[in-house]
């Protein structure tokens, strides 16, 4: 609160300008090297891969919600950076976010983009539209592009419940900035191939919620299986996934007892057959 | 050229006093009451989309009384602040000790450098983890700080309001109880003030939830907390006028 700039009929300062209800917006009149895309690189190599990497993110959705899981591997190169990492968030009371890719920047991102919803509920007295909330992601994601370009690629997915649909919903984006809707399952990072095909199997429209948490873990093992990227469920250290749901009871971190419980579940019926739940061929 | 007239700088800062005082004392009266989980919010204040009671951040809520396009200004920058700070450090770190800093500076500045004062008087209230840790600070228009114990009220009328809550406020009263307390307070700021769950804004912070404290409370929740407070209220040794009006809220 500095006395420049101040309006007649005011009080002085950044306290007092009249900006959008963003929080992004006022921060980048404000403080700009607050935010994540705003800093000045080193013109040349691209050094991403020498920093922390989050990988494989799962989301699966069911009637009446959505399931989002992640691995809890952070990888550096060859070297495992983290093995409890946590990628999967809740972003606001009916949505839930997660990254893949640098993570440093991804949890910066993360982190504003839970305020720039509670910032815009407190100011407007009204909670964004599921849209309102992918759009404002697409553009936070655009405003990396230039750290992108060098090799710090961060991409969330985002999963929310849609009070007018009662019905969970899936947003992917690309580095540039790209949001696209996603439909029944998604799954995004490293392994996400692997997923995204042990997904396409498993997946059902009638899935409960405790199924579409099991496909997800099945998922995340499939991946984990084929991507070194990946950290499989780490029964000796007792670290598994973390998997939240989203519902019309808002947002739910699964605890880790019964996450694991699950988890135990698969890894015993992979014990008979490691390729996992086999789908008919007619 | 016509020279203008010497005011004293002490004449000045009075009739600037005077007018806000005068706006203020316009206005409907705004109480604000610790409880036995948190501390309760009442406003008169009929207006479901313009509100005189606030959430600014996890632990801290905003109330206000006087001219809403003055106090909705301070209340967004509050916001900005308690965001920024939150942002910025962690959210820990966000403290109704300096938001009240903050909005006194502001509340001064305006007092001292601007023409017309601000009309309103506001409490910055943040919830502890017990009733000894609650906090209240009290701005007026001239950015003085007062830090409350117990009780709060603000408005018009506010010396008939602020007698009745001291008069019956009690430490770790329920909330119904401390609502009932609360809405007998305000009506008092007339003689024949009577006020139904629709007329009144009420919200509380409320220590036992998760993450974000801060709730507002429906209409129909006021109904029957304030029928709950009817059942509950000691009996009165003297009948007062506003026991008498009351039968329709038991």
């Amino acid at each position: 609160m500095t006395s420049q700039g101040s309006t007649p009929g005011r009080p002085p300062g950044a306290f007092a300008s009249q900006s959008p209800s963003s929080f992004t917006e006022f921060l980048s009149a404000h403080s700009p090297n607050m935010l994540p895309g705003n800093r000045e690189l080193p013109a040349g190599t691209a050094t991403g891969e020498h920093f922390p990497h989050g990988t494989t993110i799962v989301t699966v959705t069911f009637p009446g919600g959505v399931v989002m899981g992640g691995d809890r591997r952070a990888t550096a190169g060859n070297m495992i950076a983290q093995r409890d990492i946590e990628k999967v968030f809740r972003a606001d009371e009916y949505s839930a976010i997660a990254i893949a890719g640098t993570a440093g920047i991804g949890i910066e991102v993360v982190r504003l983009f839970q305020v720039e919803l509670e910032h815009y509920e407190k100011m407007e007295g009204r909670t964004l539209s599921l849209e309102g909330k992918a759009n404002r992601l697409a553009t936070m994601v655009r405003g990396n592009l230039g750290m992108a370009m060098q090799g710090l690629v961060v991409v969330p997915l985002f999963a929310g419940y849609d009070e007018e649909r009662d019905a969970g919903r899936i947003f992917s984006y690309d580095a540039a900035g790209g949001r696209y809707e996603e439909h029944e399952f998604y799954s995004i990072g490293s392994g996400s191939v692997f997923a995204r095909g042990a997904l396409k199997k498993l997946f059902r429209r009638d899935l409960s919620e405790e199924e579409a948490v099991i496909a997800s873990i099945q998922a995340l093992y499939d991946a984990a299986d084929d991507d070194s990227a990946t950290g499989g469920p780490d029964l000796t250290r007792r670290i598994f996934p973390v998997v939240s749901v989203v519902t019309a009871d808002g947002y739910r971190r699964l605890p880790d007892d019964g996450v694991g419980a699950l988890v135990e579940t698969v890894v015993e019926s992979r014990m008979q057959s490691p390729g996992g739940p086999t789908a008919p061929l007619r | 050229m016509s020279m203008p007239f010497y005011v004293s700088p002490e004449q000045a800062m009075k009739d600037k006093a005077d007018y806000a005082r005068k706006g203020i004392s316009r206005g409907r009266s705004v109480v604000v009451l610790q409880y036995a989980d948190g501390i309760l919010f009442v406003a008169d204040n009929p207006s479901r989309a313009l509100h005189k009671i606030s959430e600014i951040y996890d632990r801290i809520a905003f109330a206000a009384v006087g001219k809403y396009n003055e106090f909705e200004n301070l209340r967004q920058q509050g916001v900005r602040y308690a965001d920024v700070n939150g942002y910025m450090y962690d959210r820990r770190d966000v403290t109704a000790r300096g938001l009240a800093n903050a909005y006194a500076t502001a509340l001064g500045t305006v007092f001292t450098e601007m023409n017309k004062p601000y009309e309103v008087e506001i409490v910055v209230a943040e919830v502890g983890v017990d009733v000894a840790s609650d906090q209240i600070y009290r701005l007026t228009f001239d950015g003085s700080v007062a830090d409350e114990q117990g009780y709060v009220a603000m408005g018009g009328q506010v010396d008939q309001v602020a007698a009745a809550l001291k008069e019956r406020f009690e430490e770790g009263l329920p909330l119904a109880r401390a609502l009932g307390v609360g809405v007998h307070a305000l009506e008092q700021q007339d003689a024949d003030r009577h006020l139904e769950a629709g007329q009144l804004e009420v919200a509380v912070l409320d220590r036992n939830r998760d993450h974000r404290l801060f709730r507002r409370l429906p209409a129909a929740r006021i109904e029957q907390l304030l029928q709950e407070a009817g059942l509950e209220a000691p009996a009165e040794p003297e009948a007062d006028e506003s026991e008498d009006e009351g039968p329709s809220a038991e």
